[in-house]
């Protein structure tokens, strides 16, 4: 080949396309980057390849046969989004969930927190070179599933949590094996940050990236752990309490760089914290004892043995299960804290058996559109890393 | 909770007595009715006005009302992380008329709104790039108003001998199922099977 003799004044920045098959991308992702050199000028994010239109289909469906569609969108912590369609649903119907119930939604929602923290924390490492910390945090993950298994009957798309409560009480040797999966737990913990905080390499290739201050956090709509790590202390839980959390002690940390490490150090406390929250919530469960669902037979479905033996049971399961529950005309906005940020459901109900609009508010929705503005000037290796600090899920970006 | 809503709802209203058609407060929540040009204007003050402080930006999405003549309302969600509220914002406005952008007052407006237009071919005027977000390229259509058919127009499939993905108009084995549980005895606005006679001139 022959080099050319002089440096031609025009040249053009470099286009590279990442994904939509790439393991760092975390899902189906394409990225149109262009770069000047190693530096990244643009980002273009093409999404909507694991569009499955779920917010048209829940038109379609009944309240009840719509919350199925939620364990679908970030399938990493499905009872976090169950849990705020519920909310939505119930705050309509004006129904309150029974305390024993709201221990259980809390328990299975810090499992979920811990579920997706802990695939972020490793998965971002894997993205930055280290291989062990999925290996080790994967078999806490999958303890974690079959917990889900034994309340739900399924390891990830549950359908657990219902407008009223939940479906099902929790078996008593459950609640114990919860809690004696908490201390081994936090020691794995320790073991993952013995491998990753002072880390010579991951700290090279975290710290001082992704800066995003909290103004402009806010401004692109951030939520969750990004807004945390730019030193909001905003977290849904403490500051619009939902279901019994006011009544839990736990502590919200955050960070003061703005940066990947930051948000990193955040969800490895966090994950403690929740740990501390199931450990309140099953002390509880084993002392108190009460319903888990509402009692409101036009809403909440009757047991199985109640249907087998009185008549006006069988005609509300048989109502409940055709035609559903009628919800009183009127649209709400409920949001809980997934643990990706914050996870709303915009419910218009018309009266009807059927949602008349369902709009999903996907906190990674927000957080990817900010990518062009996140990675404007950093190194092309910096855009995985920046990724995997966003906590991408496509579930729920493309719904 | 109430109150302190209330309250935002009367002070926004007087601040801005023209742009500020209606306040509702239902279900605990605190709605204002805007006119399409005054859209940000409104923001703005949220976002600027010392006593309100809605910096956070949550979200923008369609909703179609065919029936309507202007069919689709707007609805943007903001959070006042200062006064721990929420705030919603709807704009009515329906195919043709553009709503102005908010990408100028809120940055994460930009995906936000390229998602309304793909969904309901909501027009933003003053969007720096308003182009479809989550459906295929050469996508045709609007899938979120209601009458676009669930079940699509179009199928795709990988055809092995011309060697790359063909599009197909959609052809189901079985007819997409949409059962209508509606109680009859609650008066559904249609004539029931069997019933056809029944609204007709009574004989006798």
């Amino acid at each position: 080949m022959n080099a050319p003799a002089k440096v031609d004044p025009n040249v053009r920045n470099f286009q590279i396309n990442f994904g939509p098959q790439h393991p760092a991308a975390h899902g189906v992702l394409r990225l149109v980057l262009e770069l000047d050199g190693e530096i990244v000028e643009r980002v273009d994010p093409h999404i909507g390849l694991l569009h499955r239109g779920t917010e048209k289909l829940i038109e379609t469906k009944t309240y009840l046969q719509a919350l199925p569609y939620f364990d679908r969108l970030d399938y990493v912590a499905p009872m976090n989004q169950e849990h705020a369609y519920c909310l939505a649903v119930e705050r309509l119907l004006g129904i309150e969930v029974p305390k024993r119930g709201q221990l259980i939604r809390v328990l299975y929602s810090e499992i979920g927190r811990i579920l997706s923290h802990m695939l972020n924390v490793t998965t971002q490492a894997m993205d930055c070179g280290a291989l062990t910390p999925p290996l080790w945090g994967f078999e806490e993950r999958e303890k974690l599933m079959v917990f889900y298994e034994r309340a739900s009957g399924s390891r990830m798309h549950a359908a657990y949590f219902r407008p009223g409560g939940v479906h099902q009480d929790l078996p008593r040797k459950l609640v114990e094996d919860i809690i004696a999966w908490i201390d081994p737990f936090l020691k794995v913990c320790d073991d993952l940050e013995g491998l990753l905080t002072d880390n010579r390499i991951f700290k090279q290739r975290n710290v001082d990236i992704g800066i995003v201050s909290l103004e402009d956090a806010f401004a692109w709509g951030f939520s969750g752990v990004m807004v945390r790590g730019s030193g909001a202390a905003w977290d849904l839980r403490k500051s619009q309490p939902y279901e019994c959390y006011d009544e839990l002690e736990f502590d919200i940390p955050i960070g003061k760089n703005c940066d990947n490490y930051d948000r990193y150090c955040i969800r490895m406390e966090e994950m403690r914290q929740s740990a501390y929250i199931m450990r309140q919530c099953c002390e509880r469960l084993l002392k108190e004892t009460g319903a888990v669902s509402a009692v409101d037979n036009k809403i909440v479905p009757p047991k199985r043995g109640e249907m087998k033996r009185s008549m006006e049971s069988l005609i509300h399961h048989f109502k409940l299960y055709t035609e559903g529950f009628h919800v009183p005309a009127g649209d709400v906005y409920a949001a809980v804290e997934a643990p990706k940020g914050e996870f709303g459901v915009y419910l218009v109900a018309d009266g009807t058996n059927k949602p008349y609009r369902c709009k999903i508010r996907a906190p990674g929705f927000a957080h990817l559109s900010a990518m062009d503005f996140l990675c404007r000037g950093y190194m092309l290796a910096d855009v995985s890393a920046i990724l995997g600090s966003l906590d991408i899920v496509f579930g729920e970006v493309d719904r | 909770m109430d109150e302190t809503l209330k309250e935002l709802g009367t002070y926004v209203t007087e601040a801005l007595p023209n742009a500020v058609q209606d306040s509702v407060i239902a279900f605990g929540e605190l709605t204002l009715l805007v006119p399409a040009t005054d859209v940000i204007k409104v923001l703005t003050f949220l976002r600027d006005d010392p006593s309100c402080r809605f910096v956070s930006f949550i979200d923008i999405c369609g909703v179609d009302y065919p029936k309507r003549e202007k069919r689709f309302d707007v609805v943007y969600h903001l959070l006042s992380p200062t006064l721990n509220a929420r705030i919603r914002v709807k704009v009515e406005t329906d195919e043709t008329t553009p709503v102005p952008s908010a990408t100028p007052v809120f940055a994460g407006a930009f995906w936000f709104e390229r998602e309304a237009y793909d969904m309901y071919g909501i027009l933003f005027s003053g969007h720096p790039e308003l182009r479809r977000l989550l459906t295929d390229y050469g996508f045709d259509g609007y899938p979120l108003r209601k009458d676009f058919p669930t079940t699509g127009f179009v199928e795709v499939r990988y055809d092995d001998e011309r060697k790359r993905v063909v599009y197909e108009p959609v052809k189901l084995a079985q007819e997409f199922r949409n059962f209508d549980f509606l109680s009859p005895w609650e008066g559904p606005d249609y004539v029931l099977p069997g019933d056809e006679k029944a609204s007709g001139p009574k004989a006798g």
